[in-house]
């Protein structure tokens, strides 16, 4: 049986560090290449990681205690806050499973709405992870091309939800409201350009000599060892496991789309990243057809104590407004049960344990986040690596220590 | 007749019943082999909204999870949370296996209980690498130790934090202001 240690920050492995030609260098928690507060205990012989210990909980936050003291339509907002760069696909694990446990059906225009904004915002988190991904390695002006990119899938958010990084545009039972007259007219006008945008990153970083001495057979992972870690999404892709949630576990309406899942054999910071620019074309591929498919129609499901009704309804009758002061005041009651709900987020398998226990606030809420699971698998990459791979390595992760930490 | 027969059919699998019906079906097939392997893996079933919960005891969870990796294909460890019902509940905590195939894509849910005076579970580390941190965090967060887990540390909190912090008994905001000095 093994007892706790709880007095150790560090592993003792790490601190008793005695052999003459090694030392032991703490990298983090404020160092620019490690996407957030994440502290890393480096144990090196000369520029060769021997050993490497992740310290993360910096940013910790109490958000799966918070969610216990909120009702469920208030939960949403912390999710935002989780995966900063992908919070429309946080959104969406967390309304998705409190309407399985509701058993709510969404009407058709929602499915769509919700397919066309998460994969805008898997393009826009792509853009992220590339911009700075690239700035790690020390191409500078890549980033600031993945923003402009970015910027433009921001202000489409910010136009449907009035939230640019905290949109909470999905709620249970539908969406926030309907998209604005002339979003698809802006939407078209950024689908139209990115193209050419998405060719500017090939030319300046998939055929660029530099790129690839830093990025191939660096931060390995064989295909086995990536399903023992639990790496899901690009990280998994990259090793060559063909699995997608949206393909495999689909949900709201992705198995009728047509889009292909790209797979890399090499399982190095390169494949992931051949991995991650394919889906993004795959991702443009689906905005298009989310687009052709829109088509007038509720975007609530047909649920009055549960969704909240139209502010025009209010007006003329008076059971919407007494829901509507039922639903603010009380909330509503979610049936006894649990659920898992997957779904594949722009890093990976995001899936939400909620529990209820028959009441109008959950009983327990769990983020399985993909950073979380993806970094743990670090220490396997990067030991035998060069100290300079460390950042190659920890970008081609994707991590967001929002989502790690909670 | 016959049209109005493939009318219901339609309804049904837009609505996803039938699929989760058949998806049911499927893992209630695993159960069961589980079950003919040893019936003291499974304690009780539970199915509900197209998922199926296998409730075992602590003293089978890893050769069942063996099993299912090794016989079942249920290669990965999704996830695994701890979860306190509160301190007058009996048994007061649980802990949930949610495990996958890659190959298969099928979810199955195994549940241990475990009650306050004794909050121990072997660990699955030696089973799936990927339960490393989630025992740490469910420790750190729950306090459900994990027996044979390599290091077993707290992982999101301080290391000199007092308590755990998703049990139902903590307060919100902590028993005094936290300050990191």
């Amino acid at each position: 049986m093994s007892v706790a240690v709880d007095n150790l920050t560090t592993s003792p492995e790490v601190l008793d560090s005695s052999l003459e030609s090694q030392m032991t260098l703490s990298m983090g928690p404020q160092h620019p290449s490690t996407h957030g507060v994440l502290r890393l205990d480096l144990r090196l012989d000369g520029e060769l990681v021997i050993k490497a210990i992740p310290d993360i909980g910096y940013l910790h936050t109490g958000m799966e205690k918070l969610f216990e003291y909120k009702k469920y339509q208030q939960g949403i907002v912390i999710t935002d806050r989780m995966d900063y760069l992908n919070p429309l696909g946080n959104n969406l694990a967390y309304v998705m499973a409190a309407e399985k446990l509701l058993d709510l059906e969404i009407p058709d225009r929602a499915q769509v709405i919700r397919v066309l904004m998460c994969e805008l915002q898997r393009i826009a988190s792509h853009m992220v992870w590339l911009g700075t991904h690239a700035l790690d390695i020390g191409a500078m002006s890549v980033f600031f091309y993945c923003f402009r990119q970015r910027e433009k899938i921001l202000n489409l958010i910010e136009a449907a939800s009035g939230g640019r990084m905290t949109p909470s545009y999905f709620r249970i039972g539908g969406l926030m409201m309907d998209l604005p007259a002339g979003f698809e007219r802006r939407c078209n006008q950024f689908m139209t350009d990115f193209p050419e945008a998405m060719s500017t990153f090939e030319t300046l970083v998939t055929g660029n000599t530099i790129w690839m001495s830093r990025t191939k057979g660096v931060g390995y992972i064989s295909a086995e060892d990536a399903i023992d870690w639990g790496l899901t999404g690009p990280c998994l892709r990259g090793s060559g496991v063909d699995l997608d949630l949206r393909r495999d576990n689909p949900y709201t309406g992705y198995e009728t789309y047509d889009f292909d899942i790209p797979v890399e054999q090499d399982g190095d910071v390169w494949a992931r990243f051949r991995v991650r620019m394919r889906e993004c074309y795959e991702s443009y591929k689906i905005v298009r057809q989310a687009l052709d498919r829109l088509k007038p129609g509720p975007i609530k499901a047909d649920a009055p104590k549960i969704v909240l009704p139209d502010r025009d309804d209010m007006r003329k009758h008076m059971d919407s407004l007494i829901h509507h002061f039922l639903i603010v005041a009380e909330g509503f009651n979610v049936p006894e049960g649990e659920v898992y709900m997957p779904i594949e987020a722009s890093k990976g398998e995001l899936g939400v344990y909620m529990k209820s226990n028959g009441g109008p606030k959950p009983e327990r809420v769990h983020f399985r986040g993909p950073s979380f699971v993806n970094l743990s698998a670090l220490p396997a990459m990067v030991e035998g690596e060069m100290i300079a791979d460390v950042v190659a390595i920890i970008g081609s992760l994707d991590i967001v220590l929002g989502e790690i930490d909670r | 007749m016959h049209k109005g027969c493939s009318n219901i059919f339609h309804a049904l699998t837009s609505c996803g019943l039938l699929q989760r019906i058949d998806m049911t079906e499927k893992l209630h097939e695993f159960v069961e082999k589980l079950r003919s392997e040893n019936t003291a893996w499974v304690t009780k079933v539970i199915e509900g909204h197209g998922e199926v919960t296998v409730i075992t005891s602590r003293e089978s969870i890893v050769d069942a999870c063996r099993s299912l990796k090794d016989k079942h294909g249920f290669d990965m460890l999704a996830d695994l949370c701890g979860c306190d019902r509160g301190p007058e509940e009996d048994p007061r905590f649980e802990v949930n296996y949610h495990v996958f195939s890659t190959k298969h894509h099928n979810r199955l849910r195994l549940k241990v209980v475990l009650g306050e005076d004794d909050p121990h579970v072997p660990t699955v580390t030696q089973i799936w690498k990927t339960a490393e941190w989630h025992e740490r965090e469910t420790y750190d967060l729950v306090g459900v130790i994990f027996d044979g887990h390599p290091d077993l540390r707290r992982i999101l909190l301080p290391s000199d934090f007092d308590g755990h912090a998703l049990r139902k008994d903590y307060p919100l905001r902590g028993y005094e202001p936290y300050s990191l000095n």
